[in-house]
């Protein structure tokens, strides 16, 4: 009672003192309360939560009986429903690996799970190797494609990108020129093109007969996409260690391997955490792309889903429960970031600067 | 250089499907299902149900042709494609008919090694007011305030049509389909033109009070939709057409999925040869006696098609206008089946 009587003294006190202030802030909070309360009356109080198809949205609401009706598709797409138990494994195993990732104690080896991850979700999605009816990867669709293209993505790209920053500032003419071809390649593409490319063109090129699942093009695709930006993510930290670095990894006698592995990479990786983050974010936005080719992502599903006639005029409670999910995920991967900053941080002072 | 290349990658097309893929039906026949290539959503064309499975008039044509193919309708694998990749996908043989709304056009027809095997449904741009504007006709919009979708050939249809009939009018163009029926509801213009089919699906199921507007009776644009297959395989051109003339054929004879038991005992000629029960249509075309049975029974005449999925039994309520018969005053002729 004390403590919150103080606060309404100081804020008194601090609107006596600048009384400016205090009034735009008055007239801010009036105009956001005025612009939100639509807002707030339109998805919450005007709004249909109950029923089974378009009939049980009247009034001028919103009508979140479509998300709820297509639900399962948005996040699963066309797989079989009585399968669903397949996609929620895949995912808890992908949940238990990520949490392994906050497990410190077990170095190295966490990466080389999330590197099998995208192996153990085909298996187990696909089915045919496990011996269950399979599941041809057509039918996958909605959240559980935006998070296996994404994942798959994150988890190889991040070691190809090193693999080729080393490449480019290799000292070695022939690796140092495929490297830099390499990323200029891909960097000097848009995502559509390459999709494109993957899923239409390619098949010209094949022989008859033989085909390269669609999927399989498409994650090889955007991969080496985003490989390419995060090999110059990377290059970005190689090339802000010192040179003094390198000399007393010398001095002790390390081999360049040893060099590498145990003094600059762990350096270089830490500084460039933020921009190896925003690749990712950047890539799990993405993803909506593959879209051009004919696979439903989350926003593809609910795009495609609001067409049903039976749906018609309700694609805007769609949009906005997929830009919740993909604001969900997104956040969730910024934070992640902040936290590895702040374990790795050399000292209290630098921790701080972090929020 | 770029033309080399550019060439290289006709010559590999052309080859492709001049060469390797002239049976597709017996592609299809040793598959066992038929790739068909639809939209990735259009209401009342194709979009995915509660289940997943897909609906749609377009999607009815694929089964159409499983049906009289395999003489099963369900056996199809369904290709969502996006405008762009559509008819690339056709060429490289990823499908083996598309079935996507897709307009027939001299530039298709002659320059991307494709065939339209006929029309399954005639759109053509319109204009919607609302009532209480007291419009009849287009020749009385001038000077007025048009909602359209940015980019399309719609704009320029309307340039034209304008133009041509020496009358002033106001552009409000805006980026999606959704925000021009949300402009236009509240207000912002006072006609929205778009393709006929669009709008009658936008008056019923977007516009707050779908009776107070009305779609003028002017087409000032030919947009006729049908099914494509890759040139070159004539067979299987003639499939694809005959099984839509068979939708139509159907519904001038009377014959629908409910009645065709009793209409293979039918005296009229023209139904026993249609059914199978006497005659040899089937089998010119390579196909079972029984190929347009299948297809009645299993997926219905053109009316059952155009009335669940656009018409009277759907929430579209699109009027069949140009897309009536021949002989109830619209377009649809199918050609004799003899």
């Amino acid at each position: 009672m004390r403590a919150k009587r103080r606060a309404r003294d100081e804020w008194i006190h601090w609107a006596r003192k600048k009384p400016t202030q205090a009034l735009t802030s008055l007239v801010g909070l009036f105009l956001i309360v005025y612009l939100l309360l639509p807002v707030w009356h339109w998805a919450v109080t005007d709004a249909n939560f109950l029923g089974s198809d378009r009939s049980a949205c009247v009034g001028g609401g919103a009508c979140w009986v479509f998300v709820r009706e297509r639900f399962h598709q948005f996040l699963f797409g066309f797989y079989p429903a009585d399968a669903y138990w397949r996609p929620l494994l895949t995912v808890a195993i992908g949940a238990l690996s990520i949490g392994l990732l906050f497990v410190s104690r077990l170095g190295v080896l966490r990466l080389l799970i999330f590197v099998a991850l995208p192996f153990i979700a085909w298996l187990i999605l696909e089915g045919s190797l496990l011996g269950l009816p399979p599941v041809a990867t057509d039918q996958w669709g909605g959240l559980l494609l935006t998070l296996i293209i994404s994942v798959t993505g994150i988890a190889v790209s991040l070691p190809l990108g090193i693999f080729l920053a080393l490449g480019r500032r290799s000292r070695l003419p022939l690796i140092r020129w495929l490297s830099v071809a390499f990323i200029e390649l891909w960097r000097g593409v848009p995502l559509i093109t390459v999709l494109f490319m993957a899923s239409v063109m390619l098949p010209f090129f094949m022989p008859l007969g033989v085909e390269v699942d669609k999927l399989l093009r498409v994650l090889i695709g955007v991969t080496l996409f985003t490989s390419a930006y995060m090999a110059e993510v990377v290059r970005g930290g190689l090339q802000s260690i010192a040179k003094g670095q390198y000399e007393a990894a010398a001095a002790l006698n390390l081999t360049s391997f040893q060099t590498m592995r145990l003094v600059i990479l762990p350096q270089a990786l830490r500084k460039v955490i933020p921009g190896i983050v925003n690749t990712f974010i950047g890539l799990f936005k993405d993803t909506s792309l593959v879209l051009i080719v004919g696979m439903f992502d989350l926003l593809g599903m609910v795009q495609t889903a609001s067409t049903d006639p039976e749906w018609l005029g309700y694609s805007l409670e769609g949009y906005i429960f997929a830009g919740a999910m993909f604001w969900i995920f997104c956040f969730a991967m910024s934070r992640y970031s902040l936290r590895l900053e702040r374990q790795l941080a050399y000292s209290s002072v630098e921790r701080k600067q972090l929020t | 250089m770029k033309s080399f290349w550019l060439g290289m990658c006709g010559l590999l097309s052309f080859s492709s499907l001049s060469v390797a893929r002239a049976d597709t039906l017996g592609e299809v026949k040793k598959r066992g299902f038929l790739k068909c290539g639809v939209s990735q959503g259009l209401a009342g064309f194709s979009a995915p149900d509660k289940g997943g499975l897909w609906q749609g008039i377009d999607v009815d044509l694929c089964r159409a042709v499983a049906a009289a193919v395999l003489g099963d309708a369900t056996k199809v694998k369904y290709s969502p494609l996006s405008a762009k990749e559509r008819l690339t996908a056709l060429q490289s043989g990823e499908i083996d008919v598309l079935s996507r709304n897709t307009t027939w056009t001299f530039q298709r027809d002659t320059q991307l090694g494709v065939d339209f095997a006929g029309v399954i449904y005639y759109d053509g741009q319109g204009f919607m007011v609302p009532k209480k504007l007291g419009v009849k006709a287009a020749k009385e919009l001038g000077g007025a305030s048009v909602c359209v979708q940015l980019g399309t050939t719609t704009e320029l249809n309307l340039a034209d049509f304008f133009r041509s009939q020496n009358l002033t009018y106001k552009l409000v163009t805006f980026e999606k389909n959704d925000e021009v029926v949300a402009a236009y509801d509240a207000g912002r213009c006072d006609v929205i033109s778009a393709d006929r089919s669009g709008l009658f699906a936008d008056r019923s199921a977007k516009l707050k009070k779908p009776d107070d507007h009305v779609i003028l009776p002017e087409i000032i644009s030919k947009e006729p939709l049908g099914p494509v297959v890759r040139h070159g395989d004539n067979r299987w051109g003639d499939i694809v057409r005959w099984s839509l003339y068979a939708l139509l054929e159907a519904e001038e004879l009377k014959v629908d999925s409910k009645n065709i038991e009793a209409n293979k005992k039918s005296n009229n000629p023209a139904i026993r040869r249609l059914l199978g029960v006497e005659g040899e249509l089937g089998k010119n075309l390579g196909l079972n006696t029984n190929w347009a049975a299948s297809i009645i029974q299993q997926v219905g005449n053109y009316q059952q098609i155009f009335d669940r999925n656009l018409g009277k039994d759907s929430p579209l309520k699109i009027e069949r206008g140009q897309n009536a018969l021949w002989n109830a005053g619209g377009l649809h002729y199918p050609m004799p089946f003899r």
